[in-house]
């Protein structure tokens, strides 16, 4: 469509479907209806559910403070949609614009927005994936079985990974009484996201808290009794732990599969589109009847040099949805970016992470406010001499100040003092993230046995 | 009734944990816990926690205000953006 008249026609008659029905999919829909769109409206999502918040699952709802069917999203407005729940889409032409669906419908549409998320990484070994008492958290359903598992009081917990989710489960964890035991290939609980400075602080928490926290190593088997379920986990550094509930939380994978061989610009990294939220196709030219919104989008930011960024934060899927919205259907002129300054929070052992900014860019941090010690401070991130982004444990007041810094691109370190400056604020360290070029572990072979006929060599491949 | 928080926005001022505390309870100093849906018995006092909060983070679904002293309709109605 083109030109004013049709612009128009599609406002109040067109078709507009949207593949994903969660917190983007649900957001983008009440944008559009909020902008006047009055033509119709499908949304589809694989889930059976409408749409529901997911942060409580790995909080709250673990400790059975919240119900994990009650997580329903409030919504802003009536939507008058036509929602097709759990059937999820498999395919989609470009060409006559139709969304394929499992159940073998399709849907037309005059624009589409995609907002299908992730899923949860699954154990690579499918066989020890399908124990009983190996569990992932991403979905209800998830939630809901493991939270029937850890009511039933098991011996001990493991958490494999610790990265927010993982630390977050082993928090919850902790404070139902359980015993728990958190692997960690990287060295320190959530380094990739914070570094390995401030990533101590959360190490200490969890040690503070009854963690029996392992990093450097990497779960390699979990086994089995003849029932089928989960009765051990065996690790790199040799070790074997008994354990009955073992919860993946190993990131997550995004649901781009059904696009293959639409034509699009997606893969296991998302899809990418521009900043105003448009899908590329490709050949690397931007559809201007496909948008993008939420944890599968990759777009570019101008604040941190244009760099395509994948964000699964809560709060990326609502700006991003609106701003997609928006741009859907409305004339190019009037179109605007997607530049919501990346912030996310996580709660874990009873303190308030935030964080603004992109701190895995930051070469530097600066311990500008509190202290590491106290497990209350604020750390700066720089990066080639600016500020890039700010994490606070406990200390939020002070972070819409730091987000003006990088919002103006203010140099780094800030000049100038604060309140609450330390010793150990006096100046920048190297905020310490792993090269994620470099595997933490790269594939072993191990050799066993004494004897020319009990000689064994046992190969450990190397896990992405 | 369903409620969000936007926990970006969230400063942990504690204002609804006071006036609604079946509902939203601080986890330690600053992160708040809250639960998603709540009855019909604590609608009151939901709204005023609705109304009250200083960085206006907490979103309510279909608050009637009416009945509710000194709440404006507009406070309550928009809640997060």
């Amino acid at each position: 469509m083109s030109g004013n008249g049709s612009l128009e026609a599609l406002r109040r008659s067109g078709r507009i479907v949207i593949v994903g029905a969660s917190l983007a999919g649900l957001r983008a829909a009440e944008a559009l209806r909020e902008e006047g769109f009055t033509g119709s409206l499908t949304l589809i999502g694989d889930e059976p559910h409408e749409p529901y918040d997911r942060p409580p699952l790995s909080k709250q709802v673990l400790l059975g403070k919240a119900d994990a069917d009650r997580t329903a999203l409030p919504r802003h407005r009536e939507l008058d949609a036509e929602w097709r729940l759990g059937v999820a889409a498999t395919g989609l032409d470009m060409t006559a614009r139709r969304v394929r669906l499992a159940d073998g419908t399709e849907v037309p549409y005059d624009r589409l927005m995609i907002t299908t998320g992730v899923r949860a990484r699954p154990w690579p070994h499918p066989l020890e994936a399908e124990l009983d008492g190996v569990f992932v958290l991403r979905t209800r359903q998830d939630a809901v079985a493991l939270n029937r598992r850890l009511t039933a009081v098991p011996r001990r917990v493991l958490v494999i990974g610790a990265g927010f989710t993982g630390s977050e489960i082993a928090s919850a964890c902790r404070e139902l009484g359980l015993e728990v035991t958190v692997a960690e290939r990287g060295p320190a609980p959530l380094v990739g996201a914070l570094g390995g400075v401030v990533a101590q602080v959360a190490a200490d928490l969890q040690r503070a808290h009854g963690v029996d926290l392992r990093c450097g190593v990497m779960v390699t088997g979990l086994e089995g009794d003849s029932a089928g379920r989960l009765r051990r986990a065996h690790l790199s550094d040799g070790t074997t732990l008994d354990v009955d509930v073992a919860v993946v939380s190993l990131g997550a994978t995004r649901n781009t599969e059904w696009l293959a061989g639409s034509g699009l610009g997606a893969g296991p990294r998302g899809i990418a589109c521009d900043a105003g939220c448009r899908a590329f196709d490709i050949r690397g030219i931007v559809t201007d009847d496909i948008f993008v919104a939420g944890d599968v989008a990759r777009s570019p930011h101008p604040l941190f040099n244009y760099q395509f960024l994948s964000l699964e934060h809560w709060g990326n899927a609502v700006a991003q949805a609106e701003t997609a919205a928006h741009n859907m259907i409305n004339a190019s002129a009037d179109r605007r970016p997607h530049v919501w300054v990346p912030a996310f929070w996580s709660s874990q052992f009873g303190v308030s992470i935030k964080s603004v900014g992109v701190p895995s860019l930051g070469d530097e941090v600066l311990i500008a406010q509190g202290s590491l010690a106290e497990h209350r401070f604020t750390g700066v991130y720089g990066y080639q001499g600016r500020v890039i982004a700010a994490v606070t444990f406990d200390q939020t007041k002070w972070l819409e100040h730091y987000q003006g810094l990088i919002e103006t691109a203010a140099p780094f370190p800030p000049p100038g003092t604060t309140v609450d400056r330390r010793a150990e604020g006096l100046r920048p360290v190297p905020a310490d993230f792993p090269d994620p070029s470099l595997p933490t572990h790269g594939p072993t072979v191990t050799l066993s046995g004494y004897s020319p006929t009990d000689r064994r060599i046992t190969f450990t491949p190397a896990r992405a | 009734m369903r409620i969000v928080v936007d926990l970006n926005r969230c400063q942990g001022y504690a204002q609804c944990a006071f006036l609604a505390p079946d509902v939203f309870t601080m986890h330690g100093d600053e992160a708040l816990l809250y639960n998603p849906y709540a009855d019909d018995t604590q609608r009151e006092n939901v709204a005023r926690a609705v109304a009250a909060c200083p960085v206006q983070a907490i979103m309510a679904e279909g608050l009637d205000v009416d009945g509710v002293d000194g709440l404006s309709a507009r406070t309550v109605t928009t809640g997060v953006r």
